[in-house]
This record gives C-alpha cells, structure tokens and sequence, in this order.
C-alpha cells in the first residue's frame, strides 16, 4: 500500500468537483497518483495527461476560453518548469489558474532528487506574486480549493494551492 | 519564389472566417490582423509553442466548434511534447496549420532547425497526428486545408513560406482587448 493518502486525495478531488472544476491537466507524480486515478475514472471531469507542465497552461487558457473552469495538478519541479508560461500567457493575459501543487522537498523528503525545489518554490510564487496557500490541514481542504477557485476567477490570475507532506503522505513519522 | 505566409493566409482567409482561429506571435498574428480582425481570432503574443495547447484546450471543451491553429516553426519547436499531447487526444475538431519559414523571422532571421533537415510533418506523424501534410504552394495548401476540415480528423499541415514578413509587428490591437473579446464571443451561441 502506498503511503499516499487516499482519503484526502479524495477531499481534495471532491473539493475540486464542488467549485466546478471539469477539467484537470497533470503529469503523474507519486503524491498525485489517486488523484489522477480519480479524474481518469470521472466521466464528467476531463483529463489532460501532458508531456509537461508548461503545456497545461495553454489547456486551461483554451479550457477558460471555452468556459470550462479547470485545475491544473503538478508537482513544485512542474510548476518550476512552468514558469514562462505562467507569466506569459497567464499573467500577460490576465487568465484565471487554479494550480494544485505538490510540495516536494520539504521537512520529512527522503529521495535525494527531490531536495532542491521544496527551498525554492514559495520564494518563486512571491516573486511571481501569485496568491498561495500551504495546505496541510485536511479540516480546511473544501474551503480553501473553493476560496482559490473563486479568486483565481475574480482576479483573472494564477492562484496556488501548496498539497504539503502532512496532507498528503500517510507513513507515521515520515 | 516560395509562397508568401500573407498569401496562404488571404487564400485561407475565408475558411478561417467562421471558425476559432489560435495564433502564434509575430509575423502571422500581424498579417491576419493585416487581412481583417474578427471576435473569433485570438492572437498569442508571447509564450511561444503554447498556441497548440490552447487550440487544444478549446477543442476538447468545445467539440461543436472547429479550432484552427495557426503555428509556426519556432514556435512547435518549443513544444514538440504538445504535439504527443495532440496526438493522445486527436479531437476532430482542430486543424494544426504550421507555417514554417526554417527561421525566427521576428528576431533576427535566425535559422531554426528546419532549416538544417528537421522535418516538422515527420515529427507530427511520428507523433501519432492521423493526418499530416507538407504544402509549397498557395493551391496545396487551400486544398489540404478544405481536405482536412472535410475529414473531420485531427491534422498537422506545414506550410513552406518565404522567410519575410511585414514591416511591423506591434497592431493597434491591444492584448486584453484581444483577449476578453474573444473569451465573450466563446460565451455566446456558436
């Protein structure tokens, strides 16, 4: 069994369900596997399995466009390979993101590779200035994907959620 | 004389009328501008190789809808992933058009890798795009074009078009005003 947590990674997709979400774009990541399990298996979500990150970008400005309200899921080395387009097709063009990202890299990381980003990657989104919160807290998953959601839509710009170890890694002491 | 991209794109121009048309920057999204401006044209004037990812979002989330991407060399170069992402997905609904002039016309001139054998229609094939194309002259073109809305299947077809381009690049149309008219046309009846 993986230590990853099923059950939240569910409250997190109802979540993202219950603010209107129909279409996610991601890239398997170990933290993120039942999520994407869970948005393969829902007919009434689209599923956009990419080659990289930046690409889900361009997904969910067509997805906006279209009136369709989407989430992007990647891990903090995606969304560091995502940059230019954050800036230049999100920001630039003031589209709504709804980004889930997975905190890799912090306190409790075991695999050498995955070290470097979690140091990074809030000083990132402030030097971007994009809105974010860590989530941890598995009390306070609805509230915060629909208050990122309904800013991400009232500002017309990109808007992180940080998906942290406690949240999404089950193994006791890790 | 190869083909001038001004002139594929007035031989095209009314069959990209009706549709939702996606740019790339520089010489294409000027010289559409140049040839009439619509609701349903939106030009990406910046991060390069996402205009096919655009295309396909809107595709995906709007099957009653035909999408024309309007690339290029430079940009597909970018984003030669996308084109596995187009082809895991192959919506019926887009038409990948590829101007490809083997250089970065609006930077210098500087040769891209087309220039030096890389065959973007092999890429798209070899990708898993159903149908591809290279076109040289205004008539291929309009016909490959026509073809493919008329099979109703995910196509990539690269233009061949001089190295040249117009005179300026920056048009009166604003980005934003580009950008929510173009979202408020998409909310409208199709």
């Amino acid at each position: 069994m993986s230590p990853v947590s099923t059950s939240h990674s569910r409250l997190i997709y109802q979540a993202l369900k219950d603010s209107g979400v129909r279409l996610v774009s991601a890239l398997p990541e170990t933290w993120l596997v039942h999520l994407i399990r869970m948005a393969e298996d829902d007919p009434e979500m689209t599923l956009v399995r990419l080659a990289k990150e930046e690409e889900g970008v361009g997904i969910s400005a067509g997805a906006y466009f279209a009136g369709v309200a989407s989430a992007m899921l990647m891990q903090n080395h995606g969304f560091l390979a995502s940059i230019n387009a954050v800036v230049s097709c999100a920001q630039l063009y003031r589209i709504p993101l709804l980004m889930l990202i997975s905190q890799r890299g912090g306190f409790g990381e075991r695999d050498p590779w995955q070290t470097e980003g979690g140091g990074v990657t809030e000083d990132v989104l402030r030097a971007l200035h994009i809105q974010y919160e860590r989530l941890s807290d598995p009390a306070l998953v609805p509230r915060r994907i629909a208050q990122a959601k309904t800013l991400a839509y009232a500002s017309n710009k990109p808007v992180a959620l940080l998906l942290e170890r406690d949240l999404m890694w089950e193994e006791a002491g890790r | 004389m190869p083909m001038l991209r001004l002139d594929a794109l007035r031989a095209v121009y009314p069959t990209l009328e009706p549709h939702v048309v996606v740019t790339i920057m520089g010489a294409v999204a000027a010289e559409l501008q140049s040839l009439g401006h619509r609701p349903n044209f939106f030009y990406l004037q910046h991060a390069m190789g996402l205009a096919s990812s655009i295309g396909l979002g809107i595709a995906l989330t709007r099957p009653e809808r035909q999408v024309i991407v309007l690339d290029g060399d430079g940009s597909i170069l970018m984003n030669l992933g996308g084109l596995t992402t187009l082809a895991r997905y192959r919506p019926k609904n887009l038409l990948h058009v590829v101007f490809d002039n083997e250089s970065l016309l609006s930077v210098g001139g500087f040769p891209t890798a087309t220039s030096t054998g890389s065959d973007l229609s092999a890429i798209a094939a070899a990708a898993g795009i159903p149908r591809t194309a290279t076109v040289r002259t205004i008539d291929d073109f309009t016909r490959a074009c026509d073809e493919a809305l008329a099979a109703r299947e995910l196509t990539t077809i690269v233009a061949k078009v001089d190295a040249s381009g117009p005179p300026a690049y920056v048009t009166d149309l604003a980005l934003l005003e580009n950008r929510f008219q173009f979202h408020r046309y998409l909310q409208g009846p199709s």
